[in-house]
């Protein structure tokens, strides 16, 4: 196992304990604290922060009932759940859930990458993307931040390498031209906080015929 | 692999060294009582207990204990987050039913009882408001030998973050309000993905400087 060299930034790993991240990058914080010692360690340290806030709280009033209800419960067998989907191959737990349990359904996007998009909605998009060895992805354009963390191989660009592990945070400014690295095919999770612009994806002359 | 025994000790330190950043030019040192290297037996911190009591003997006295001091906070930060009074005592509710049920992966060498909680309730409010499971991290491989608490570690812990708890008491209102607002208040999707103007600004190069010492720190232990 390669090191991990690009860790999440501050400001994320606490907003994600705090519950203020989407859907689409909750998923890419949560598969690559699966694949960091480092940051499922500072996330815990947050998380103890939040519990020490939490335990700082004023009180508030609570309905009597509240806790007879609670109480009652608790000789009540639990509802059982299905369990979330686990770790398989390449693919940390929150992927898996993210994909339902199912191997990606891969679609063609040119120059041999391949990409499955596996939310999309206005708070954001999430999509794995398959890239050749040693292929150049297209300058893509996205609006607002995009976290990009590699699941398979490696990529590098104008900012470093990326490696398995690795998480790319990328700023609407950015512009940035990746290449996959040689060996295995490149696999990574890619999740944004605006819709996807296809734009940058589709092969130019394809481009008046959709007229984007 | 990644394993309970070495995600124990990387935790102690990333504690630490939080708790290091943050009062940071407070001079923790110089505050009476405050002594990070006292490593004399201490009793574990109440929460802490009561939970323990609630997972290896299923005490229902304890239980009640925790709701009393949990319940009313938890609902202070459900309404923070801006749920209404009832729909927040219906969360609190399953928060305090997942601690019961859950209470047996609770591990006292990872988690302090209010970390723990913590995280449990931010779990079942994303499950319950969004309708959606909250995606979580893998859980870690545990290597059978360490199933047993390691009282050491344990305490360490546990110190550690009744030390933060400490040093979050004495901070100044003002640092006190961008805190509690990164950890418990409702920003808006665009505030934390600006990378200028975010409330977390006067804190971040504080942890940063925390984490970075806790870098060297793993590079240490290995």
């Amino acid at each position: 196992m390669t090191e991990i060299t690009h860790h999440l930034p501050e400001n994320l790993i606490i907003a994600y304990a705090a519950c203020r991240l989407g859907h689409a990058f909750s998923v890419a914080v949560a598969a690559h604290v699966s694949l960091c010692m480092e940051c499922r360690a500072r996330l815990a340290a947050h998380e103890h922060a939040g519990g020490a806030v939490l335990e700082a709280l004023p009180k508030e009033t609570v309905s009597h009932e509240l806790k007879l209800r609670t109480m009652a419960e608790l000789s009540a067998p639990a509802r059982v759940g299905l369990p979330p989907p686990e770790h398989a191959g390449i693919y940390p737990g929150a992927v898996m859930a993210a994909l339902k349990g199912r191997p990606p359904r891969w679609r063609a996007l040119g120059a041999g990458i391949r990409q499955c998009i596996l939310t999309e909605d206005l708070e954001g998009s999430l999509r794995l993307l398959h890239i050749p060895p040693a292929q150049g992805v297209p300058d893509h354009g996205h609006g607002g931040l995009e976290l990009t963390l590699v699941l398979q191989g490696s990529f590098s660009d104008e900012t470093g390498r990326f490696g398995a592990g690795d998480i790319q945070v990328a700023t609407e400014d950015m512009a940035h031209s990746p290449i996959a690295g040689g060996g295995m095919p490149c696999v990574c999770l890619a999740a944004t906080d605006a819709p996807l612009n296809f734009r940058g994806w589709l092969p130019r002359m394809l481009q008046p015929i959709f007229r984007i | 692999m990644l394993t309970q025994e070495c995600i124990s000790n990387v935790l102690t330190l990333s504690v630490a060294a939080l708790l290091q950043g943050r009062v940071s030019g407070m001079n923790l040192a110089s505050y009476k009582g405050a002594d990070v290297t006292d490593r004399l037996p201490r009793p574990l911190s109440q929460q802490t207990t009561w939970l323990l009591d609630v997972r290896d003997n299923r005490n229902r006295a304890a239980f009640a204990q925790l709701f009393d001091f949990y319940a009313p906070r938890l609902k202070g930060m459900l309404l923070r987050a801006g749920l209404q009074s009832g729909q927040a005592e219906d969360v609190v509710q399953e928060v305090m039913l997942a601690i019961w049920r859950k209470a047996d992966q609770f591990d006292p060498a990872r988690a302090q009882a209010s970390a723990w909680i913590y995280r449990i309730a931010r779990n079942r409010q994303i499950d319950m408001i969004r309708l959606e499971n909250r995606p979580l991290p893998d859980e870690l491989v545990a290597a059978e030998e360490e199933s047993i608490d390691d009282a050491a570690q344990v305490l360490a812990l546990d110190q550690e973050g009744t030390q933060l708890r400490a040093a979050l008491i004495r901070l100044a209102p003002e640092q006190r309000t961008v805190i509690e607002q990164a950890y418990m208040g409702e920003l808006s999707h665009s505030e934390i993905t600006a990378q200028t103007g975010l409330p977390l600004g006067t804190i971040k190069s504080r942890i940063r400087l925390a984490l970075d010492r806790l870098r060297h720190d793993l590079r240490d232990l290995r």
